[in-house]
């Protein structure tokens, strides 16, 4: 919307003045009407697709302006169109199109439903642009009826294809329309032919050569992450541009460029970029197609440009009709011979009424040249009704068709792990069947095209870290985040009991038998769990009760301390480039279950504080030995940890973390007096206040349980692991005052301070240090420490492999024992990041 | 067709192979000419050797799997019929053939297609998948992209969600209704050529 400047000649003052608020209202209500459009898409959209609401407005925009002005201003411009918006959802839809399917679409090609009007040159030039289906409409209309992947692919894939058929006939055409029909020679109709498989396969073949670039660059793009998202955009649109340059199929090549970049792609760049790129393209290609059907709208208003001839129009619209329907019917015909899963006689109805005609055949119509062709305004005329019956009517009603015709829906479900692998192994065994039955079926194929892609293109595409990973365990991974997000989302609500069901799994409601954690954590050692089903507990009304009452004081009680923290944090994690908000999120709500899951546990009241701190802190320092991450801390870390603050936590209770190595001198002075009272018992005698952090449900806040094994850290690209240390430490030390000057893992820190040894000598190197036996200093407590260091005694082999005091027991075996729960397990190698939703979110306060 | 019936001929009671797999007479000799070529030193049977010696076939992670699949009887010997009415369970269902109330589950039905994939895992036939079948053939399955110990949690986290029962191990039926909301006919079957 550029091309506003002549607005202002308006003829008389009134007029001008009612334009130039038309000029100002018009952003204003397009915004407006995007964000109408979509906030009430929900409820209106189940009627009424997107892009008939879009062509109404932009009618009765376009009416306005006309009555303004007596002009049409605004038009959609071809030029506009392709090289703007058109790209911009082409490129969404290539990009984020399930790689899988595209054979099927591909199978599709040369769907051409030609209504060749009339001999004359001009109708075949019509015919051939109005008769292409318009990508832009079938996704508009297609995404929200929300068909079967299959079909929706088929029509979308036709589409794709028909805009190099239209590109090439249009063309063709225009050269036979400048010739004239009478100079036209046999040959060039071969030519037309020829220039057809030129542009087809010619778009194809950019459009791969831009996805191997592309995914190559990206390979090298480690350092400079912000980049990524700027890589993906400008190939994958310069994948378009030089198409378009070679007057090859555009679109074709970028759907290309969009399918075949992407798997590398989304291997090698981060996890942000990725969601950049999501984010971006889909609200550019929303924008586009809000554009191109309101602008669409806006220039069916202008009478000047059109001319009406019903027969034309009506002819047209039957025409394409039956065109349409026979050419699907025909084709998927011989299609079927070689489908294992025919397309049935809905599939093809849905598939001839899908064909909607769009802007591509409005942009084309409107870049005829009115000199050579002389019914220009009435073929105008005739797209536009076309576009608007096809796109109107056949929009609205293709969703109760395909209601009524019981069209198999796509489903929105995500696949269980177990699906994940079977279907896995089924790809396997029928590939294998097929080279025992001696066939080379698809199967085959995908075999072949798998092996070559793993042994030479996944080497030189993707870097050697995510080329090593698997896509089992990274869906695996996948899901089991869902799980844990569910899980939170389903219980951060405070008041909840303590229930838990995971939605992938079959309905099971409690968990059997563990109640207690120490015990379960010491039985499956390493295997590492926690998992949320052990905080599955049915706890006694009583418990309840309490726990409810706890809640509420704990979510009161600190509010303004936690408030204060977060936004430190959320410095404190820019500084760690990483993603804060999410994790702030989860933590939040997982400590809210913990705390929860601990009081309940505990069964005890609030009031007798000395029993319970007796019995909980050994539970609680197991835990938190399992929390600790094995991470390797640096020199850096080192120092940091020595100056990070006491946990609040443990004033009144002996807890590991605080034993060794107070250092109290290098607190930072930053830190507010009052949080450093209540903070660093070393500092200064527990306040009143203090008294409270005793509380079990406080000390929850510290001890997440979820436990990281060797393992699971091993496995965490570095990044993560950071992630994890952060969101670890934040979790940890939730209370803890802000250490400006420790930027990175204080979580590392907490468990180096476990590490410091007892004696003197100089601290062992990191990585033999990291599960010795924290120094046990204080003296009053020595007897409860010796418990505990008893106590934890059986775990530590199982976490670390030489174990500084020989384990006593069997605690050896139980690293592989089978262990039941592994869901945390999740969290901890994969912190949850920024494209998972969070419905919940306390600290956007 | 000339060599479509000549072939035919050499195939011992075809027409109840016809009938029991649903096999058409043009796959069958399509099928027995493979099975002659697999045959190398035309014993008459197929043994593993014979499957190991298909190239491809070799590339397969779980191809030692399949290959017992077609051996499950315990034997060494693999006769025409029994290779056809294994391969019988991958033709697509067919849901225009008329269905004989009497008959018992046609070879491709769904039932049996899962069954098929279920004796792939469950090697002791204990009617079970246990975490260490479980695993053996995620093990193939990934060859060395996890690690042990993420295989591992992987097979807990499968066993965890299809375990109904909480035996540590996966039934058939657990199996089944795990797999239940999969078009089993669109992922186990195979277009076989004419």
């Amino acid at each position: 919307p550029g091309r506003q400047s002549g607005s202002l000649r308006a003829p008389n003052p009134g007029k001008q003045t009612l334009l130039w608020l038309v000029e100002v209202v018009k952003p204003f209500s397009l915004l407006l009407f995007l964000f109408l459009v979509f906030h009430f898409s929900q409820r209106f959209t189940t009627v009424v697709p997107e892009s008939c609401v879009l062509i109404i407005l932009g009618l009765v925009l376009g009416g306005i302006v006309l009555i303004a002005n007596k002009k049409q201003l605004y038009q959609l411009d071809p030029g506009l169109f392709f090289l703007f918006l058109l790209p911009t959802i082409v490129g969404d839809a290539g990009y984020f199109m399930p790689a899988r399917f595209c054979l099927y679409g591909a199978k599709m090609a040369g769907v051409i439903d030609d209504n060749v009007e009339a001999g004359l040159m001009e109708f075949l030039l019509f015919g051939a642009l109005i008769s292409a289906v318009d990508p832009v409409a079938v996704l508009a209309v297609f995404e929200e009826v929300h068909v079967n992947e299959m079909l929706f692919i088929i029509v979308f894939g036709e589409s794709l294809l028909n805009d190099a058929v239209t590109v090439v006939l249009y063309k063709v055409y225009i050269s036979f329309v400048e010739v004239g029909p009478g100079n036209v020679l046999t040959a060039d109709y071969f030519k037309g032919v020829a220039s057809f498989l030129i542009v087809s396969i010619g778009g194809t073949l950019v459009g791969l050569i831009f996805a191997v670039i592309l995914a190559f660059i990206t390979r090298f793009t480690k350092k400079v992450r912000i980049i990524e998202p700027l890589f993906v955009f400008l190939l994958v649109y310069l994948a378009y541009l030089t198409a378009e340059l070679f007057s090859l199929s555009a679109i074709l090549s970028m759907t290309f460029c969009g399918i075949g970049c992407n798997k590398y792609v989304e291997a090698n760049i981060s996890q942000k970029s990725r969601t950049t790129v999501k984010y971006t393209m889909k609200t550019l290609a929303s924008i586009a197609e809000t554009i191109i059907f309101i602008f669409l709208g806006i220039s069916a208003v202008d009478k000047s440009k059109w001319a009406w001839d019903t027969g034309l129009v009506s002819c047209t619209l039957i025409f394409i009709f039956v065109f349409r329907a026979m050419g699907v019917v025909g084709q998927t015909w011989i299609l079927n011979k070689f489908r294992l899963i025919p397309l049935e006689k809905i599939d093809q109805v849905v598939m001839s009424y899908g064909g909607l005609r769009g802007a591509v055949a409005f942009a084309l119509v409107v870049l005829l040249d009115g000199e050579q062709v002389k019914a220009k305004d009435y073929f105008v005329a005739t797209t536009i009704v076309v576009v608007f019956f096809t796109v109107m009517f056949q929009g609205l009603t293709i969703k109760p068709l395909v209601k009524w015709l019981k069209v198999p829906r796509s489903t929105n479900r995500k696949p269980t792990i177990n699906e994940e692998i079977h279907e896995r192994a089924f790809d396997h065994i029928l590939a294998a069947v097929e080279d025992i039955a001696g066939l080379s079926g698809y199967h085959h194929w995908r075999d072949k095209w798998e092996q070559f892609d793993k042994n030479y293109l996944s080497k030189l595409l993707m870097r050697k870290s995510v080329y090593c990973k698997s896509e089992l365990w990274e869906a695996y991974q996948k899901i089991n985040i869902r799980d844990a997000i569910s899980v939170i989302d389903q219980g951060g609500n405070i008041l909840t009991s303590a229930r838990l069901s995971l939605p992938s799994m079959a309905s099971r409601t409690s968990f059997p038998e563990v109640t207690n954690v120490t015990n379960y954590l010491r039985e499956n050692g390493s295997g590492v769990c926690l998992d949320l089903q052990v905080i599955d507990t049915n706890p006694g009304a009583k418990v309840e009760e309490e726990t409810e009452t706890h809640h509420f004081l704990a979510g009161n009680l600190y509010k303004p301390r936690r408030r204060y923290q977060s936004p430190y944090s959320r410095h404190f994690m820019t500084l760690g480039d990483q993603e804060r908000q999410d994790r702030e999120v989860f933590q939040r709500n997982m400590r809210n279950r913990l705390e929860s899951f601990k009081s309940t546990h505990y069964k005890r009241h609030k009031k007798d504080r000395s029993q319970k701190k007796a019995r909980s802190h050994h539970r609680l320092s197991h835990l938190r030995l399992l929390l600790t991450p094995r991470v390797k801390p640096t020199k850096s870390q080192l120092k940091g940890e020595l100056s990070e603050p006491e946990k609040d936590e443990d004033v009144g209770i002996t807890f590991v973390a605080r034993k060794a190595a107070e250092t109290p001198k290098e607190r930072p002075k930053s830190v507010p007096a009052a949080l450093e009272v209540c903070q660093s018992p070393s500092v200064a005698p527990p306040s009143p206040t203090c008294g409270e952090k005793n509380l079990p449900w406080k000390e929850g806040i510290g001890a997440l349980p979820p436990c990281v094994s060797v393992e699971a850290t091993k496995i965490i690209p570095i990044d993560l692991q950071q992630a994890w240390n952060q969101s670890i430490s934040s979790l940890e030390s939730l209370a803890s005052p802000p250490v400006p000057q420790e930027p990175q893992h204080p979580r590392v820190s907490a468990l180096h301070r476990l590490s410091v040894p007892p004696r003197p000598p100089v601290p062992p190197p990191p990585s033999r240090a990291k599960f010795q036996f924290p120094a046990w200093k204080d003296e009053e407590e020595e007897g409860t420490l010796s418990q505990q260091h008893r106590e934890m005694q059986p775990l530590m082999p199982s976490l670390r492999p030489p174990p500084p005091p020989p384990p006593p027991s069997s605690a050896q075996s139980s690293g592989k024992r089978r262990n039941p729960c592994v869901y945390l397990r999740s969290l901890v190698t994969t912190p949850p990041s920024g494209s998972m939703p969070h419905s919940r979110g306390p600290t956007q306060l | 067709m000339g060599s479509t019936s000549s072939t035919l001929s050499k195939i011992p009671n075809a027409e109840e192979l016809s009938q029991e797999t649903g096999f058409t007479s043009a796959h069958l000799a399509r099928l027995f000419e493979r099975f002659e070529a697999l045959d190398k030193d035309k014993k008459g049977y197929l043994s593993p050797q014979d499957f190991e010696a298909i190239k491809e076939l070799a590339l397969n992670p779980i191809c030692d799997r399949i290959i017992g699949a077609f051996f499950s009887s315990g034997q060494e010997m693999l006769d025409f019929s029994s290779f056809v009415r294994i391969l019988a369970h991958f033709r697509p269902i067919d849901n225009n053939r008329p269905k004989e109330p009497n008959s018992p589950d046609p070879i491709n039905s769904r039932i049996n297609k899962l069954k098929f994939a279920f004796q792939l895992y469950d090697q002791d036939k204990d009617g079970k998948i246990s975490r260490n079948e479980l695993l053996q053939v995620l093990r193939a399955m990934l060859e060395k992209q996890v690690t042990e110990e993420q295989l591992e949690s992987i097979a807990d986290r499968t066993i965890q969600e299809a375990d109904l029962d909480r035996d540590d191990a996966i039934s058939f039926e657990e199996f089944r209704k795990s797999l239940e909301k999969v078009n089993i006919d669109h992922k186990m079957s195979i277009r076989f050529l004419r």
